[in-house]
């Protein structure tokens, strides 16, 4: 319903967009993670775990169920791509006490997902101090190959970050609609926040001119079956 | 069921005391019968509802009980100084509480009562309290409390969760409430409700008059002034003022083409135009703040005359519109264009026609406005209905008959929301601590809530303190907690604070600040800087303005103008020189087509004989539909089938509203889809559904592939409904006022508004999650109770659903019919666009018309 080129289109899988940063091709999974297939390389940013309960302590009572629906659909493409390595890309928990505050059972979900690949916590700006029971590694920042992985993006070549919860407003013939999206311009990604209860910020916003300096790059939307790339020029 | 009409029975000599009758002989009055039953009800101790028309002296008759009281008590009695063992010395308190739907009324009844007051040299304090009120009187209000209390529902709430609740009320003798039949209507209804279940426990003597127009269903409305006893029913009792002589209501006959579709009436331009220069004052409504728009640049093109016409809706700015209605009260204008801005409040001046433009939708909404013309009694109101097209001239007919016949369709009484319920629960754990068995039994007496299950409420009081969710994570951040004794209580005083500042059961559509700068001289899409600041021209949905990309044109405060950027809550516009701008399509007085009228209106085409008092036009074109196809029955359902250009389309002919069109379009096409009819869209108007499609639908159902009785099975309401409510936005947009009315999320914070969007976005994600995980939850119930009613007409589905089983005729035709003329019209439509779009639709107009036609 809305303009813009869709990238997959010859009998590819509809759910994943190809995003190429720094020569290195990437698929962009309708769910909001990243897979680089090479790698076998899953990355989720801003999953936000606790954001619920986080907003509970200040009398906004939100369903507390945030955080298992976030491990629900991280375990469905976890089990789609099947990834050697995950990396969360930072902000994985909505404050520094939101790992206390995790239920057993989730922690026992968290636990499963680990179960055979490699797990690499980045810190980010909710989370500077990750806990150390959950498993995995934990890093400020991570490079390989010529790929770094970090929480706040700064705009680098090569680099892959979240931070912004990028989402962009598409609109046409007096209707719109605004999903969250993958930001990038071939150089540099940015991509949607994964959790839940996790809100957007339009890609208009000055942040993102900070950090593609030419304004071209291109958003790739999640649609309800297909992710659609828009350049981002287009949006609002 | 016919109401009591009450006669007087005394002598009016004996019911008003001397002061009072010198005061009407000087005024050179006497009191109407009406005035004098309110005083024979007010001395028999029973609360009364006084059913009368505007122009009847309804205010006066409401407050004489309370006047006549307050006369003859000696000052001494009523203000004597107690000591509430506060160490402050206060006054006793209100005698009388008035309650009106506006503000503005309020303000203006308490000028119309200091009037007979002073008059008559009456010891009586008259005050107002509404959200413009200042903090210092609010203040004395609260301690020194006036004799007459003029405000809203809002503030009454207010006013019982403070702890001042108790001596402000337990003195209150009587409660005037204005408008009452439009008060009800919604969920400010139920918190009126609310707060009178509280004031019944407060001031167990107090005593109600409801002031109301005509409404269906009297017996029912009475009930809302009196304390229901549980187990049976209990109404006040009904004062009829009759007298009103009966309006002449005419419907234009156009000298021009009836359009088939479209809702401007553009064709009847100048006729209106006439009817303004006939006249002394003229009002105009219109159903949509679009249309006011449009309608107010179309007319000020052709005011060769330059009449005063002035436009009035609600995004426009206050003093904006107060200018129009001070002009209006002065007698400047000659005409006003507006939309139900002006459905209610107070008497502008010397109005002697009402037009109404396009649908009436409902006989009392239509006998409301008609009522705005010409406020003596005695002397009948003049209307003219404009139908905009030719379904619309079916529409007006009816409505005429049933003005003729003094048939109401105002909505039965509301079952009490429980999202209006959380909030008061949690206002009354601010004020006094409470017992869940006495604060249940106390809700019960409301009207609304009388029948109000256990369960639920223990929901809601559940809900209020920890969230209400089966996962128990919360008990720690209680907002209302428990005291030893059971009584509950606010957990601290933010909560309170919070309370205080989300009271209020209105949700607004986001709305942003319109500016007029000057505009930027290269064409769209720049990103330079523009001018800030500019004058504001009023206030426009942000959902429109979403839809719209830097240099589109719309209409808006009367000039077309030109969208330049958008800066937080500010949208800055500059003036633009086209003539066919994108016109808004914003929201506000988009009401249905009323069941009754939707009755009235199928049993008119049932009876080709009524057709003899339709226009030629409107005649040849059913005459041709019963040729070529079939015109529906009262009670069966029409569905035709036919090929056009490369597609399929089914139309069905409801007649049920827009709403539940949309609702019905959205679950048959996901059924068609399973029935691998390959639907492609789907389009609705307020008589009929279309829905297009790959599948050739009349080779299946010949073949018998598609079952209509199927398709069309009441069943659909289950999980087809089920799996579409998980994913509607319509339904977002319903759960998202449930969780801002019942306070899950707060509308206003301390610290000034932060970004409304964010809200927005916010309660869908919440939506996502606690329908996927915790779906039977009292919010999620709360909301679907609304979307029955509301957005998506669920009761209204499901009744036309069973009326319509086994009454299915199908017709398979080899094109159009020209009863599918105007919904087929409506496709590609979803946007209203200027001339330039019409012109479009003209064109594809014909051609569907000659194909029809033959």
């Amino acid at each position: 319903m809305t303009a813009g080129a869709l990238v997959s289109g010859d009998g590819e899988d509809m759910r994943v967009s190809r995003v190429t940063i720094s020569d290195v091709t990437f698929a962009a999974d309708l769910s909001g993670a990243l897979f680089w297939e090479e790698q076998r390389l899953l990355v989720v940013s801003d999953l936000h775990l606790e954001k619920g309960s986080s907003f509970a302590t200040r009398g906004v009572l939100l369903p507390p169920y945030d955080t298992v629906a976030t491990l629900g659909r991280l375990a469905a493409v976890i089990s789609r791509h099947d990834p050697r390595t995950v990396i969360a890309l930072g902000d994985s928990f909505h404050d520094r006490t939101a790992h206390e505050r995790l239920s057993p059972e989730d922690r026992d979900a968290v636990a499963a997902l680990q179960t055979g690949r490699d797990w690499i916590w980045i810190s980010g700006n909710h989370d500077p101090m990750l806990p150390r029971d959950l498993g995995g590694a934990i890093a400020d920042e991570i490079a390989i190959g010529p790929i770094t992985f970090r929480h706040e993006p700064t705009g680098a070549h090569g680099e892959i970050a979240g931070h912004l919860h990028p989402k962009a407003r598409i609109s046409a013939r007096g209707r719109s609609m605004e999903r969250r999206c993958f930001a990038s311009d071939g150089m540099r990604a940015v991509m949607p926040a994964f959790g839940a209860y996790a809100g957007g910020l339009s890609i208009r916003d000055a942040a993102f001119a900070r950090i593609f300096p030419q304004n071209g790059f291109v958003a790739h939307l999640l649609g309800d079956r297909r992710v659609h790339a828009i350049a981002a020029s287009r949006c609002y | 069921m016919p109401p009591r009409i009450l006669k007087i029975p005394a002598e009016p000599a004996t019911l008003l005391p001397d002061r009072f009758n010198a005061w009407f002989a000087a005024r050179g009055w006497s009191p109407r019968e009406h005035q004098l039953a309110l005083l024979e009800k007010a001395r028999e101790d029973v609360s009364a509802l006084l059913i009368a028309p505007t122009g009847a002296g309804k205010t006066l008759a409401g407050f004489l009980p309370t006047l006549v009281e307050l006369s003859s008590a000696s000052t001494a009695s009523t203000k004597s100084v107690v000591s509430t063992g506060r160490s402050v010395q206060r006054s006793a308190g209100l005698h009388t509480l008035y309650i009106s739907p506006l503000k503005a009324l309020a303000v203006d009844i308490a000028r119309n009562l200091e009037r007979p007051i002073a008059e008559m040299g009456l010891p009586i304090k008259v005050e107002t309290r509404t959200g413009d009120t200042p903090v210092s009187r609010r203040q004395r209000q609260r301690r020194y409390p006036p004799d007459i209390l003029l405000t809203t529902p809002e503030q009454l709430a207010l006013l019982l969760s403070s702890d001042d609740a108790p001596f402000l009320f337990s003195s209150l003798k009587r409660i005037v409430l204005d408008e009452l039949h439009a008060l009800v209507t919604s969920k400010r209804g139920d918190l009126l409700s609310l707060g009178l279940a509280r004031l019944w426990r407060l001031a167990p003597e107090v005593r109600a008059i409801g002031l109301s127009a005509t409404v269906a269903e009297p017996d029912q409305l009475a009930r809302v002034l009196v304390p229901q006893p549980g187990g049976k029913e209990a109404a006040a009792d009904i004062v009829i003022a009759g007298g009103a002589a009966p309006p002449l209501v005419e419907m234009l006959d156009t000298r021009e083409r009836l359009p088939w579709a479209g809702h401007s009436a553009r064709h009847a331009l100048a006729e209106v135009y006439d009817l303004i220069k006939q006249n002394k004052t003229t009002l105009v409504f219109v159903n949509t703040r679009s249309q006011a728009e449009m309608l107010f640049q179309d007319l000020w093109r052709m005011n060769d005359d330059g009449l005063a016409i002035a436009l009035h809706h609600g995004s426009l700015d206050v003093a904006q519109r107060r200018k129009v209605e001070d002009a209006m009260s002065a007698g400047r204008l000659r005409g006003v264009v507006c939309t139900s801005s002006l459905d209610l409040g107070v008497d502008w001046g010397d109005v002697d026609l009402v037009v109404n433009i396009g649908a009436p939708k409902g006989s009392s909404r239509l006998m409301q406005r008609i009522g705005r013309a010409n406020h003596r009694l005695d002397e009948a109101s003049r209307a003219v209905l404009v139908p905009a097209n030719r379904f619309e001239v079916l529409e007006c007919r009816a409505a005429i008959d049933a003005i003729a016949e003094n048939a109401q369709d105002t909505p039965p009484l509301r079952t009490g929301a429980l999202d209006v319920l959380a909030q008061h629960v949690l206002g009354r754990a601010c004020g006094e601590p409470f017992f869940s068995d006495d604060l249940y039994a106390e809700v019960r007496t409301a009207a609304p809530y009388a029948g109000l299950a256990r369960q639920d409420f223990d929901d809601v009081v559940d809900f209020v303190a920890t969230g209400g969710y089966a996962l128990k994570t919360y008990e720690r951040f209680a907002r209302i907690k428990q005291d030893k004794q059971g009584r509950w209580r606010v957990a601290n005083p933010k909560v309170r604070q919070s309370y205080r500042l989300n009271v209020g059961t209105i949700v607004e559509e986001p709305m942003l600040k319109v500016r007029l700068v000057r505009g930027r001289s290269t064409g769209s899409g720049s990103t330079g800087a523009i001018a800030r600041g500019g004058r504001v021209l009023g206030e426009i949905e942000e959902y429109f303005i979403e839809g719209l990309t830097a240099g589109d044109t719309f209409v808006f405060g009367g000039e077309v103008v030109r969208y330049e950027a958008l800066a937080e809550d500010q949208v800055y516009v500059s003036r633009a020189n086209d003539k066919d701008p994108k016109v808004p399509s914003y929201m506000g007085g988009k009401f249905p087509l009323s069941t009754y009228l939707a009755e009235r209106v199928r049993r008119l085409l049932d009876n080709s004989r009524a057709w003899n008092g339709l226009p030629e036009q409107v005649r040849d074109w059913l005459s041709l539909q019963k040729d070529v196809s079939s015109v529906p029955g009262v009670r069966e359902l029409l569905v035709e089938t036919f090929p056009r250009g490369s597609k399929h389309y089914l139309i069905c002919y409801p007649f049920e509203g827009r709403l539940a069109h949309q609702t019905l379009g959205m679950l048959l096409t996901r059924r068609l889809e399973r029935m691998r009819a390959r639907p492609l869209g789907f389009v609705a108007n307020e008589y009929a559904v279309a829905i297009w499609g790959l599948g050739d639908a009349s080779f299946m159902i010949r073949n018998g592939e598609l079952d209509l009785d199927a398709l069309f099975n009441p069943d659909m309401l289950g999980d087809d409904l089920e799996a579409w409510l998980a994913e509607s936005a319509l339904m977002k947009r319903t759960f998202r006022n449930c969780a801002l009315i019942s306070g899950l999320i707060e509308r206003r914070f301390t610290s000034e508004d932060k970004s409304r969007r964010q809200v927005l976005f916010s309660t869908d994600l919440v939506y996502d999650v606690l329908h996927k995980h915790q779906g039977d939850h009292v919010l999620l119930r709360a909301a679907r109770a609304d979307a029955a009613t509301g957005l998506l007409d669920l009761r209204r589905l499901g009744g036309m659903l069973a009326r319509i089983q086994g009454r299915i005729t199908h017709r398979e035709l080899d094109h159009v019919s020209p009863l599918a003329v105007p919904v087929m019209l409506e496709i590609g439509r979803e946007s209203v666009y200027g001339e330039a779009a019409d012109e479009l639709l003209a064109e594809a107009a014909d051609e569907l018309v000659k194909e029809a036609m033959g």
